[in-house]
């Protein structure tokens, strides 16, 4: 048997025995499932997630879910094909033993792979004070079960909502509370909306766009108490200028938090901002080596980018999710030189007060902005973020249509300020400072974030040789 | 005489029915200039690239010399840039999909059973039919009608002015034929009929509101107001040729290839859910538009190793870019289940067919309907004889014998 013919034997036998363990249960989780069938494994596959839902789709949930026009159970993922998993819903994993190759899962039971995959997104950020957070009427919003409470709690119509946090959730709440001619009121510790993804120039624009629509916007505070009644529910927030809201639906905005503790003691490179791999979803150890066996995608990974200097970049984006997993899953199993990287240029979308807000590459990697389409008067225009001279990142309002173009001129390193348009041209056309907030209160933290190189929570011991 | 470069070969009428071979030379070099200083986009990536680059115009009156013929669609969206494009898109749009008409095409689909069924009863008793004049023309022809508000009637009226205009249409070496020369002479009294006929008909429905898109678009009291006198007739004309012309070269196309291909044949018959991807593959194998005529870069471009200089006229190549073998393996043979058919048929960016749902829905049916009921199609002659426009590629007719139509 030649050599080439004894691997493909490997591959083969790998792809009809190994036991392959995805721990997450939502889009990273299921197209991870999916890919590794499509790609001819069909050893015993186990998806475990905490929810006890089958994978279901989140962008909705804030959208057309809070407004009611969807049921919150009715997001479920389309399925794209068969999986044949074992499903273990309703379970959370507490544990990752990478000497004895088991995930162990908080009823203790042990599962074992020889593969497995780090799918468990990220949580919400609950209100810091345990007791103000208890009370009734206060809510967060990431999953399914979130969504009907609060889409509930709209319906019945409250005299005032107060959401904490204008990111790009607590924005589309807040268009959503108009849409239904809620009184709402947003309370923002920094300059302005989507200031953390966007920055402070396209803040303003946001900021506008609230204001318009009746959002009592309040930036520049924050919250420093809710307090409730007699019958323990919300009734009013006190902010740190002394002034006060009466509220009795209170939304806590406060962006996501990682779900990694459960790694804590596995030796892995996960902290803070994620778990470290390598481009094509290889989870990195303490030391910053490769692993063979775990792999990571979705919201929880953060992998080196290489269009933003081989920085980690942590994206918690929808196509992250989707084409992270299949790349991850792909990878778990096929061999060098049969691997796939992972080089997505990240890009979302929000839509709010009527506009569609798209961005493809990494705003806050840019520290200057121009406008390079439209009218921002109208609401429909196109800038792009540029930094050292090349264009690192474009955003467009209502001109979702043109991000294929910047799209393009990112990955080939095109030059900033971009040519300009043959036709409708802003009227200012001169770069300006992108005035993005120095990294610090949470609400000013993007959704795409280059996190540097180091793993908050570094265990291993550098000992430089004598 | 220079010798014909491959761009000339493909417009000649003798290679209407397959223009392929020449395609496939012409994209050896992907932005090829041609002897007049146009330049021939026609390898996918750099189709799809132009499509999105902001230095492209798609105003021929934006050309340093416009010596185009006489535009008539002037001022019609397809011919005009952001911003007034983006304007006056949504204000047909939102008489025709979402937001605000989000259910209108699917509400079309009883109608559409209805009248498939109703041509396919026709051809009961009948050994050979024409599927072209038969079947392929009247669907499309009648629902744009009604999608429209333009009544039945008028079909013959629109449909010989549409024809001898498009027939007029020559960018190739036989453009300056005597016998060219004389198809295009009567290409501005066409222009001027059916442009009359639609200020008639639109001038009709500002006095009384009736069904259709074209009294909504009169009639509009929208966030953005009506569409300006000057351009509402070209607008309308478009809608009402684009919105049916493709959609009869597509069923033709589709139809001949799933005959050229046997299995393509079966694998559809026994597997009706394919249609779906199936059509997107018959619109990428034989695209409805076959080129673009009208753009143009307002500033040099420089791409695939040249530089297309500012004022240069620009030639899209749709169906060159979907038989791209960099961008589609094996790109001749129909694969109905080819894995990411990310075709450009409806071509891509701000000038996307906005009426793809509805040609797809058509489509859908009378292919669905025809594979169902029609029984062992033969084509009686391949290729079949090709109509003369360069542009909207489609045979005239497609003479097919059959064993009769089933219940």
């Amino acid at each position: 048997m030649t050599v080439p013919a004894m691997v493909a034997e490997v591959v083969r036998k790998f792809r009809a025995n190994a036991r392959i363990v995805i721990v997450g249960a939502s889009l990273a989780g299921l197209r991870a499932a999916e890919t590794l069938r499509e790609e001819g494994f069909s050893g015993p596959l186990t998806i475990i997630g905490d929810e006890p839902h089958e994978p279901y789709d989140r962008p909705p949930l804030s959208k057309q879910v809070l407004k009611g026009w969807v049921p919150a159970d009715h997001t479920k993922l389309p399925r794209l094909r068969e999986v044949d998993a074992q499903w273990r819903l309703g379970v959370a994993a507490t544990g990752l033993d990478r000497a004895t190759k088991q995930v162990r899962l908080e009823d203790g039971e042990q599962v074992p792979y020889d593969r497995v995959l780090i799918a468990t997104g990220t949580r919400a950020r609950q209100w810091p004070n345990p007791a103000e957070a208890a009370l009734e009427g206060v809510y967060t919003l990431r999953s399914r079960d979130d969504a009907a409470r609060l889409q509930q709690a709209l319906a019945a119509r409250p005299s005032r909502v107060l959401i904490i946090g204008a990111g790009f959730i607590g924005s589309e709440m807040a268009s959503v509370c108009r849409e239904l001619d809620l009184p709402v009121t947003v309370a923002e510790r920094g300059s302005a909306p989507l200031v953390g993804a966007l920055g402070g120039v396209i803040g303003e624009i946001a900021a506008e766009m609230q204001r318009d629509h009746g959002v009592d916007l309040r930036c520049g505070v924050g919250v420093s108490s809710l307090e409730g009644d007699a019958d323990g529910h919300v009734r009013r927030a006190r902010f740190s200028d002394g002034t006060t809201v009466e509220a009795d639906v209170v939304v806590a905005s406060l962006g996501s938090i990682r779900n990694v503790e459960w790694l804590e003691g596995s030796g892995l490179a996960s902290g803070f901002w994620g778990v470290g791999c390598d481009a094509g979803g290889r989870a990195f150890d303490i030391n910053g080596v490769v692993t063979d066996s775990v792999y990571v995608a979705g919201d929880v990974a953060r992998a080196p980018h290489v269009l933003y200097e081989y920085q980690f970049l942590a994206m918690e984006h929808w196509d992250n999710a989707v084409l992270g997993a299949q790349a991850a899953a792909h990878n778990m199993v096929n061999l060098e030189p049969h691997y796939r990287p992972h080089l997505l240029l990240p890009g979302f979308w929000s839509g709010q007060f009527g506009v569609n807000i798209k961005s493809v590459g990494v705003p806050s990697f840019g520290d200057e902005i121009v406008f390079t389409q439209g009218s921002v008067e109208e609401r429909r225009f196109a800038a792009a973020y540029g930094r050292r001279g090349r264009i690192v990142a474009a955003v467009t309002f209502n001109h979702g249509k043109w991000l294929e173009y910047y799209g393009q001129l990112i990955e080939e390193s095109g030059p900033f300020p971009p040519p300009p348009p043959g036709w409708d041209r802003p009227d200012d056309t001169k770069p300006i400072p992108a005035q993005f907030p120095e990294l610090g209160v949470p609400t000013a933290i993007p959704e795409v974030v280059l996190t540097g190189h180091d793993p908050s929570e570094r265990k291993a011991v550098f000992r430089p040789r004598r | 005489m220079a010798e014909e470069t491959p761009w000339q070969q493909s417009l000649r009428y003798a290679n209407r029915a397959n223009p392929y071979p020449f395609y496939e030379e012409l994209r050896k070099t992907p932005v090829a200039r041609q002897p007049d200083g146009s330049y021939v986009v026609s390898t996918y990536r750099e189709v799809v690239q132009l499509l999105h680059d902001l230095r492209v115009t798609s105003d021929p009156r934006k050309r340093p010399e416009p010596d185009q013929p006489d535009n008539p669609l002037e001022g019609s969206i397809i011919t005009v840039d952001p911003p007034q494009h983006d304007v006056d898109r949504r204000r047909m749009t939102r008489h025709f999909g979402p937001p605000e008409c989000p259910h209108m095409v699917a509400d079309f689909e009883p109608e559409i059973r209805r009248l498939t069924a109703e041509l396919l009863d026709q051809m009961e008793g009948k050994t050979r039919i024409d599927l072209v004049d038969e079947f392929a023309f009247p669907l499309p022809a009648t629902m744009i009608c009604k999608v429209l508000g333009v009544p039945l009637e008028a079909i013959p009226l629109f449909h010989d002015w549409i024809e001898t205009a498009l027939d007029g249409i020559d960018f190739g070496p036989e453009a300056n034929d005597p016998e060219q020369q004389r198809r295009a002479q009567r290409v501005p009294d066409a222009v001027t009929g059916i442009r009359q006929f639609l200020a008639d008909l639109l001038h009709q429905y500002a006095e009384q509101p009736g069904p259709g898109m074209y009294s909504a678009m009169v009639n509009d009291d929208g966030p953005e107001g009506r569409l300006p006198q000057d351009v509402i007739i070209s607008d309308a004309l478009l809608l009402l040729f684009a919105g049916h012309e493709t959609s009869v070269n597509l069923i033709a196309h589709s139809v001949l290839t799933m005959l050229r291909h046997p299995h393509v044949h079966e694998q559809l018959r026994h597997q009706p859910e394919l249609l779906v991807p199936g059509i997107e593959e018959f619109l990428r194998l034989e695209s409805s538009v076959q080129i673009w005529h009208t753009r143009a870069a307002l500033e040099d471009i420089d791409i695939a190793g040249t530089t297309i200089p500012k004022g240069a006229p620009l030639f899209i190549a749709y169906g060159s870019a979907n038989r791209d073998p960099e961008r589609f393996e094996n790109p001749d043979e129909p694969h109905i289940e080819r894995p990411d058919n990310q075709h450009v048929g409806f071509s891509q960016g701000i000038h996307y067919c906005f009426g793809a749902p509805l040609a797809r829905l058509e489509v859908q049916i009378a292919l669905g309907e025809f594979l169902r009921r029609v029984e062992n199609p033969r084509l009686v002659e391949d290729p079949p004889p090709y109509r003369r426009n360069q542009i909207f590629r489609g045979p005239r007719h497609v003479l097919l014998d059959i064993d009769g139509i089933r219940d």
